[in-house]
């Protein structure tokens, strides 16, 4: 379990980047931190395996007050994947840059070697497992960062914006990785302004502005609220906005599947046209 | 893998020049074995809005590169055949006249500003390439007015949103009075709302200003409604290339990483059902949905 009693984080710069954040995650929840950016969520992220500790109040990882734990004992119950994956890449093959933190680990050579491999392969990397992670596109990069934190399996995996730069066929197989993750009780943390994808997910949404958690609830509930939405800079997902736009069908509107939404418009219009089969 | 000989020039008599013409274009990235583009066969007219998609690593970010010279001035390489953009061979043109024609904007504006402010930052590249003093400033209102950030002016680039930093990055390309804009990708670090407002300038620099566009996007719900084209790449070939429209229609573009934007999405379920709606024409947007639907309910 994840708790923030009272958070408070300023910048050295004096921005004051969370303010006031008290939260509790259970353990197996998936969690969506949404808001515009600034909004604080890689700053909280960062709170989780004591990157960043507070200025003010507590996080607790699993009972452990993070301002007391060192970021190596956090590390192997929470792994954060950054926005920009290249900072963590320093090895000179792909292969040694996810080996790199299991040796570190203490892992034997041959589970080190197991575990780089089925993560590579995973994450469809393994014909890149000699080139430098430095040659990688964007979304690979991207998806070497996840390989190394996937590999020594904590359990909380915490990504920062995993699908900005991703192709539609990544995003669906980081949906897959997420889902099958849960299956093994993995408490997932992602940030994100990728609304379609969240709204595939289905998580718990948290919504941060200016430091704040300003809504917490289901996405089910928070994609319907487009005031509350904009206030974020965000747009709701496109299905929540189509069955809106055809209330005059009595439509309630809803976060559903597009085949669903597909039936219920069929339906609509058979019962407005009774003479059309 | 096959070489592509370089063909003797073939001139085609078909009505006016295409600002972007490309013949058997292959290239691969020095050290790297696998061609990046594969034969590749483009021509893109004045005032074309094409949109580029498919999976990463696909191509799109290497033809892009194609456009402004990047490549094979600056990135080497295996290069085979002809990239002519605005008249101008890409091998044979020196890359700041290239970069006059065809201006590029990135993924990330932090690596395109880095002046003071947003003025220098702006004026920069006019100042390079020794632009008088009057036209400068006569530019910078332009390109100021016609991107709506006024004001902006005096701020510094450091303090500004995702949103407004990627708008001053097209007006520091936009300022050279390119005849074609570049951009790759060039929302994907920002948030829906600020994404929104970056393609609608976008369109309306397309329209108003008969911009050619070429973007590399993965949000396609919001610029399909107005491009002329899209174009799906694979693995350095072109698979698709027409009016979004027809493409949706014919192709699966899911295979290839490219969702479709949902309302296209619901429609083909509804095409599937063979019921009571019917889609004659792939929705790109919801207000073509919905007037659809009201057709139909009279």
């Amino acid at each position: 379990m994840i708790r923030f009693e009272e958070v408070e984080f300023v910048y050295p710069s004096g921005v004051k980047a969370l303010d006031g954040i008290n939260l509790e995650i259970r353990d197996g929840e998936i969690v969506a931190l949404m808001g515009e950016n600034g909004a604080g969520k890689t700053t909280l992220l960062k709170h989780l395996n004591g990157l960043l500790k507070p200025s003010k109040g507590r996080v607790l990882v699993d009972g452990l007050d993070t301002r007391e734990t060192t970021v190596a004992q956090l590390a192997r119950k929470v792994g954060l994947v950054f926005q920009n994956a290249e900072d963590m890449f320093f090895s000179n093959s792909v292969w040694e840059e996810v080996a790199f933190a299991l040796r570190n680990f203490g892992y034997d050579e041959h589970v080190v070697r197991r575990r780089v491999d089925w993560a590579l392969k995973f994450m469809e990397l393994d014909r890149y497992a000699d080139n430098s992670p430095f040659l990688l596109s964007g979304g690979e990069k991207k998806r070497l960062a996840l390989a190394i934190v996937l590999a020594w399996s904590p359990k909380v995996i915490a990504l920062d914006e995993p699908t900005t730069g991703q192709d539609q066929l990544q995003k669906e197989k980081l949906m897959e990785m997420i889902k099958l993750l849960r299956e093994q009780g993995k408490t997932i943390i992602i940030s994100s302004h990728d609304v379609e994808f969240v709204a595939q997910l289905k998580p718990r949404i948290i919504l941060m502005k200016n430091g704040r958690v300003i809504a917490d609830g289901k996405a089910e509930e928070i994609f319907l609220d487009e005031e509350l939405l904009r206030a974020c800079n965000l747009l709701p997902p496109q299905i929540v906005s189509l069955v809106k736009h055809l209330d005059f069908l009595g439509l309630e509107p809803a976060l559903k599947h597009p085949k669903e939404v597909a039936v219920e418009i069929l339906e609509a219009v058979k019962a407005r046209n009774p003479h059309t089969i | 893998m096959r070489r592509t000989p370089q063909r003797a020039s073939r001139r085609k008599d078909c009505g006016a020049n295409p600002i972007v013409k490309i013949e058997n274009l292959s290239f691969r990235y020095f050290g790297s074995e696998e061609y990046a583009l594969k034969d590749v066969n483009l021509e893109i007219r004045r005032g074309d809005f094409v949109v580029l998609a498919g999976r990463s690593g696909c191509g799109k970010t290497t033809l892009l590169r194609c456009l402004n010279g990047l490549i094979p001035n600056f990135y080497e390489g295996d290069f085979f055949g002809r990239v002519i953009v605005d008249g101008m061979d890409t091998r044979k043109t020196p890359t700041h006249l290239l970069s006059q024609v065809a201006g590029m904007v990135f993924q990330n504006p932090d690596n395109q500003l880095f002046a003071l402010n947003v003025e220098a930052d702006i004026a920069f590249p006019l100042e390079n390439l020794g632009v008088p003093r009057e036209i400068i400033l006569e530019r910078i209102e332009w390109v100021l007015k016609l991107l709506k950030i006024e004001d902006l002016r005096n701020r510094s680039p450091f303090e500004l949103s995702g949103g407004q930093k990627q708008k001053v990055a097209i007006a520091s390309i936009l300022v050279m009075k390119p005849k074609i804009l570049l951009l790759d990708e060039p929302t994907s670090s920002l948030d829906p709302l600020s994404a929104k407002g970056l393609i609608e300038s976008i369109i309306e620099l397309n329209r108003r200003e008969n911009l050619t566009i070429i973007i590399s996007e993965h949000r396609l719900e919001l610029l399909l409604p107005y491009a002329s084209r899209l174009i799906v790449m694979d693995q350095g070939r072109i698979i698709y290339d027409g009016h979004p429209r027809n493409v949706l229609e014919k192709a699966d573009l899911m295979a290839y990483g490219v969702a479709a934007p949902r309302v296209a999405e619901v429609a083909r379920y509804i095409n599937a059902y063979n019921g009571c709606l019917k889609f004659e024409r792939i929705p790109l947007s919801i207000s073509e949905f919905v007037e659809r639907v009201r057709e139909v309910i009279g």
